[in-house]
């Protein structure tokens, strides 16, 4: 019997090898080029990953082909879970560049972009950071490129629409500890908002917290106005819970993450008043609004990925322009070759459906100066747009 | 005394290891090294380290410690802070809240040794008041411990010296060791598997020595062990800072593996992932964990990821998604250690005696075989 | 005054955790006290079994929903027990902990590949999860209810345990294995049924918290199992109410700390206690002392 079961061990392990194996010599496709994505699709940033991904999906379906050099290739996607965990971020990456791809996109969440980097780098790969808005990622790494905009600009845009839009005094900010993302838009807000003259109560809350009773509780003893929270959507809908729990009467405010149907969900039907900023706002562009919806529909896994319903995720808008600057960059450079296209890079633009794309000669950074503002209806479960907030 | 075929053995068996060494170096030098094989062979090595360090107290001295994430964290964040040049540590891009208070840096040899220091010096500052402890009550405390360490990493006092809780990038990885005095790039994987080597082939001196000899008694029979004049606390203690030492250079090494750290992924569960490494190579085993730790990771990141892949779904079953390769791989650990509780290897090692012992035996019965084939 | 009003939040959290904390941490006592394991999977069947509520309450009216999910869990609890402990019960320690290690593994995984990895919104059961108001604190009904249902539990078992045939043959297999199984006691089913009041204590804990906290992910059970491990080991590893009283004063503790603005050692100073206690009384507060035979 043991016998019998460790031989069945051994072949199923060889048969894995000479899988894996395997799939890495069948990979070398002349006339296929492939594109990388670095995204989550468990852990804390799942939620958000599988949507981002959905976008370069969409994006891919509707343009699987790329003419280069008079040639034309089939792109497919290479998708690799990071886990949203720094640790398991090298072997995802190691991975992408073992399959050979000429460009990679992702990575949701700051932290596992700035842990997968450095292999990209080695790599001789670019990367496009989708919606990373830490600066750090870009920074100090040339083959990290961004589409969207930074932390400093969202920070501010936050922080002045609460001292001036809401007309508050005095903020309450919680972040994850350690978490690049968070942390670095709550320390750009707080610098924003004390500038303006306001008064900050910030906190931090390690990883695995499921009780948010004391952070809700603490911004209502200190007389908070606006409880600032741009942390997962996992954190997030307990967030909400405990707010609506403990009954607050001051505004929640939040960066693009909170900008996904996950929170509407947990804010449905619920007396709770949500603020974001975020890169895309749901019926500005019809066209690919209805395209992706249609496409969505038409999966049942798609759909499930997208939360269970159809509505667009601002991210899954940047995948999909993404997807397009990644194409373009390859048009640009005339070849698939990875240190080619990475050079080509710099000098992309694209007009997205986000936006014009342009990349600035410092760092790689998207060059924007618009944030979108959405507030929660949470009566039928939707966003409502708000006017867009400009930053020269 | 040794005899004549011992020795031979063992000039064998170092052969064998010099052997895989150059063909290491060889594959290197050939393969393209961003194949998927050199990353898992770096994370392995790195992890046969540490397993064998916790090997060394769990299999070889008896002591439950569940404290290795909380000693690899302390050796990742001494090796980041010293080998991280200065104008990194000034500049804004990692110290961004923070202004870093250690305004010199070091290279990487003496890095990995105050890796190892430091996290010895915790260990031995632990291990006074909890190796007093036994069994499951010394897991749970260094467990305990473990979370306490990651927790002031974390603080925000510390901040201007761990940098909070923000992640540390920039020092000396894996990509940049070169021979000293020159220009010349070491290549990684074999760079990893010498140091790693170097320091398994010392914790197997050790356990062949007195000090091991003496470790073994106190597994066996801690009463008998003392009565026969063991010092119990002074070996267990000897042992713990000794096995965190080692901890700390595998967090160094991992560290550089994986180009930044961050306190908040040295969580218990890695400690579980290296016991299940250990048990599944076999407690009280070196090889047994090197080798575990090899299929433990491989398993997990590399060969079964074709089962993540929606697209490799066959029949219109639609089973093969995002997760399910971990499902299969834990049913995998599930198997190993419901049916092979005591391991790949159990307590022995790989060694050419014992397959030259097996070699005769075959060939003595396939000579019987033959004799009494001749007979009828 | 103005003190107690600041602080009533976090002592109504802390009391309301340390509740649930007891309903689980009973389950690790009792396994600990009879087989000597630490069920490293205990803090996951707590999570499946918040998992199982998602997933039934959305097919199925509640009522009939909350007992299935009991049952599905229990159920659950048994066949761990059947499938990875019974087989290695002659096996070294060691063995039976890693098996415990690879269960949570497993479960964890499978709750993974069946959630695609998103945090899933836990059902609001009506009158438990409404919001109310105590002297001027603002909670949900839950917390309130948790203490009280914690300690009919607890009065419950340890009658059951005091005053049945089974209990006294737990009791007794619990003071020695190999003696009460020459005694003719039936060790495999005084087993199973550790197991199953473990699982239904920590199914009814998992209703509570996930209540309270109505978000369920792979992991949430690894930190409040670990926790309750320690809660257990804090009140003396085997005895009920020893474990009770440790639920209640870690998770009090926990929730102060964080009031005092030290969030960063909330978990840390579960651990700090228990090194503490361990240092100082090193088979817990209530539990007996053990002599070493040679």
């Amino acid at each position: 019997m043991k016998k019998a079961l460790a031989l069945l061990l051994c072949l199923g392990l060889f048969c894995a090898l000479f899988a894996g194996c395997g799939g890495g010599a069948a990979e070398a496709k002349e006339d296929v080029i492939y594109i990388g994505v670095f995204e989550p699709a468990s852990g804390d940033n799942g939620a958000g990953g599988k949507q981002e991904t959905l976008g370069i999906q969409y994006a891919n379906s509707v343009q699987p082909t790329v003419e280069v050099g008079g040639k034309e290739y089939k792109v497919e996607l290479k998708i690799v879970d990071n886990e949203s965990a720094d640790d398991k971020a090298p072997s995802a990456a190691a991975e992408l560049v073992g399959a050979g791809c000429s460009v990679v996109l992702g990575s949701y969440g700051s932290s596992v972009a700035r842990a997968g980097g450095p292999t990209f780098e080695a790599a001789n790969i670019p990367v496009i950071g989708v919606t990373c808005t830490n600066p750090a990622v870009t920074e100090g790494n040339k083959y990290y490129f961004r589409i969207c905009f930074l932390d400093p600009f969202q920070g501010t845009v936050l922080a002045n629409y609460a001292a001036g839009e809401l007309g508050v005094t005095k903020a309450y900010c919680l972040n994850k500890l350690g978490d690049d993302y968070s942390g670095g838009l709550v320390n750009y807000f707080i610098e924003a908002f004390e500038a303006a003259g306001g008064e900050v109560v910030h906190e931090e809350f390690p990883d695995g917290n499921m009780d948010f009773t004391s952070y809700v509780a603490k911004a209502k003893a200190e007389g908070c106005e606006v409880f600032f929270s741009p942390v997962s959507t996992e954190a997030a809908q307990l967030i909400i819970d405990q707010a609506v729990a403990q009954g607050v009467d001051f505004p929640l405010l939040a960066g693009d993450t909170w900008d996904s149907n996950v929170i509407l969900q947990a804010a449905a039907g619920k007396d709770v008043d949500i603020t974001v900023t975020t890169f895309y706002p749901e019926g500005a562009k019809p066209e690919f609004d209805n395209g992706f919806k249609t496409w969505l529909k038409g999966n049942a896994t798609y759909l499930a990925n997208n939360g269970g319903d159809d509505t667009v995720a601002a991210v899954s808008a940047m995948g999909y322009d993404a997807y397009f600057v990644a194409l373009e960059a390859i048009k640009n450079a005339g070849t698939p070759d990875s240190a080619k296209v990475m050079e080509a890079m710099w000098g992309t633009t694209f007009e997205g459906v986000s936006g014009p794309i342009a990349f600035d000669a410092v760092n790689g950074d998207a060059v924007r100066t618009t944030a979108y503002v959405k507030h929660a209806n949470t009566a039928d479960g939707t966003w409502e747009a708000l006017p867009p907030v400009t930053v020269e | 005394m040794k005899t004549k075929e011992e020795k031979r053995d063992s000039w064998i068996a170092m052969g064998l290891l010099a052997g895989f060494y150059v063909l290491l170096l060889v594959v290197e030098m050939v393969v393209p090294p961003t194949h998927m094989l050199f990353s898992i062979l770096k994370k392995s090595a790195v992890y046969s380290l540490a397993a064998v360090s916790m090997n060394l107290l769990n299999g070889f001295t008896g002591l439950f410690s569940l404290g290795q994430a909380g000693f690899m964290l302390m050796g990742a964040y001494t090796y980041a802070i010293l080998t991280m040049p200065v104008e990194l540590k000034m500049g804004d891009s990692v110290y961004k809240y923070y202004d870093c208070i250690v305004h010199f840096q070091t290279g990487m040899i003496p890095g990995l040794l105050m890796a190892g220091l430091v996290a010895a010096l915790m260990a031995a500052l632990i291990g006074i008041p909890v190796l007093r402890l036994k069994s499951d009550y010394l897991g749970i405390a260094t467990l305990g411990f473990a979370e306490i360490i990651r927790a002031m990493f974390q603080w925000d006092a510390l901040g201007p010296l761990t940098n909070g809780a923000n992640i540390l990038s920039g020092f000396i990885d894996l990509n940049h060791v070169y021979f000293p005095f020159t220009q010349v790039k070491i290549p990684p994987t074999f760079f990893v598997f010498l140091l790693s080597g170097g320091c398994i082939a010392v914790i197997v001196l050790l356990i062949n020595s007195s000090y091991g000899r003496a470790f073994k008694a106190i597994r066996d029979d801690e009463t008998a062990a003392e009565a026969m004049g063991i010092n119990l606390f002074h070996y267990k203690e000897l042992s713990f800072v000794i096995s965190s030492f080692f901890a700390g250079i595998s967090g160094a090494l991992l560290a550089m593996y994986q180009f930044t750290v961050k306190a908040a992924p040295f969580k218990t569960s890695m400690t579980y992932e290296i016991l299940l490494i250990v048990v599944i190579g076999g407690i009280g085993s070196i090889t047994g964990s090197c080798i575990g730790s090899f299929l433990f990771i491989a398993c997990n990141e590399w060969w079964l990821r074709f089962l993540d892949d929606a697209s490799n779904n066959i029949l219109g079953l639609n089973i093969l998604r995002s997760g399910f390769r971990k499902v299969v791989f834990s049913v995998v650990i599930m198997v190993i250690v419901l049916f092979f509780s005591r391991g790949l290897m159990g307590d022995r090692e790989f060694s050419v005696k014992r397959i030259r012992k097996r070699w005769e035996k075959l060939r003595r019965r396939g000579k019987d075989a033959a004799k009494g084939g001749g007979e009828a | 005054m103005q003190f107690l009003q600041n602080s009533l939040p976090y002592l109504l959290a802390g009391i309301s955790v340390g509740g649930q904390y007891a309903l689980i941490a009973i389950g690790y006592t009792m396994v600990y006290g009879i087989l000597r394991l630490i069920n490293f999977a205990h803090g996951d069947v707590f999570m499946a079994a918040g998992l199982m509520m998602v997933y039934l309450s959305a097919t199925l009216p509640l009522y009939l929903a909350i007992p299935l999910t009991l049952l599905a869990t229990v159920l659950l609890g048994f066949i761990i027990e059947r499938v990875a402990y019974k087989p290695l019960r002659s096996a070294p320690r060691m063995s039976v902990m890693i098996s415990a290690i690879g269960v949570s593994y497993l479960i964890q995984n499978c709750a993974l590949y069946f959630t695609g990895g998103l945090a899933k919104v836990y059902p609001a059961i009506p009158w438990i999860s409404d919001t109310i108001t105590v002297w001027g604190a603002v909670t949900k009904r839950v917390t309130l209810i948790t203490p009280i249902l914690t300690l009919v539990l607890v009065v419950v078992l340890v009658l059951f345990i005091r005053y049945t045939k089974i209990g006294l043959a737990m009791r007794a297999v619990a003071k020695d294995f190999e003696t009460s199984q020459l005694m003719g006691i039936k060790i495999n089913s005084v087993i199973s049924v550790t197991f199953i009041i473990g699982s239904l204590l920590a199914a009814v804990g998992s209703l509570l918290y996930f209540s309270n906290y109505a978000s369920v992910t792979p992991t949430s059970g690894g930190m409040p199992g670990l926790k309750c491990f320690v809660a257990a080991v804090f009140g003396g590893i085997g005895s009920i109410p020893g474990a009770v009283i440790g639920a209640f004063i870690i998770g009090i503790c926990e929730n102060i700390i964080k009031g005092l603005g030290w969030t960063t050692f909330s978990d840390a100073f579960t651990f700090a206690l228990l090194i503490v206690i361990l240092l100082v009384k090193p088979t817990g507060l209530f539990g007996e002392k053990a002599t070493d035979k040679v």
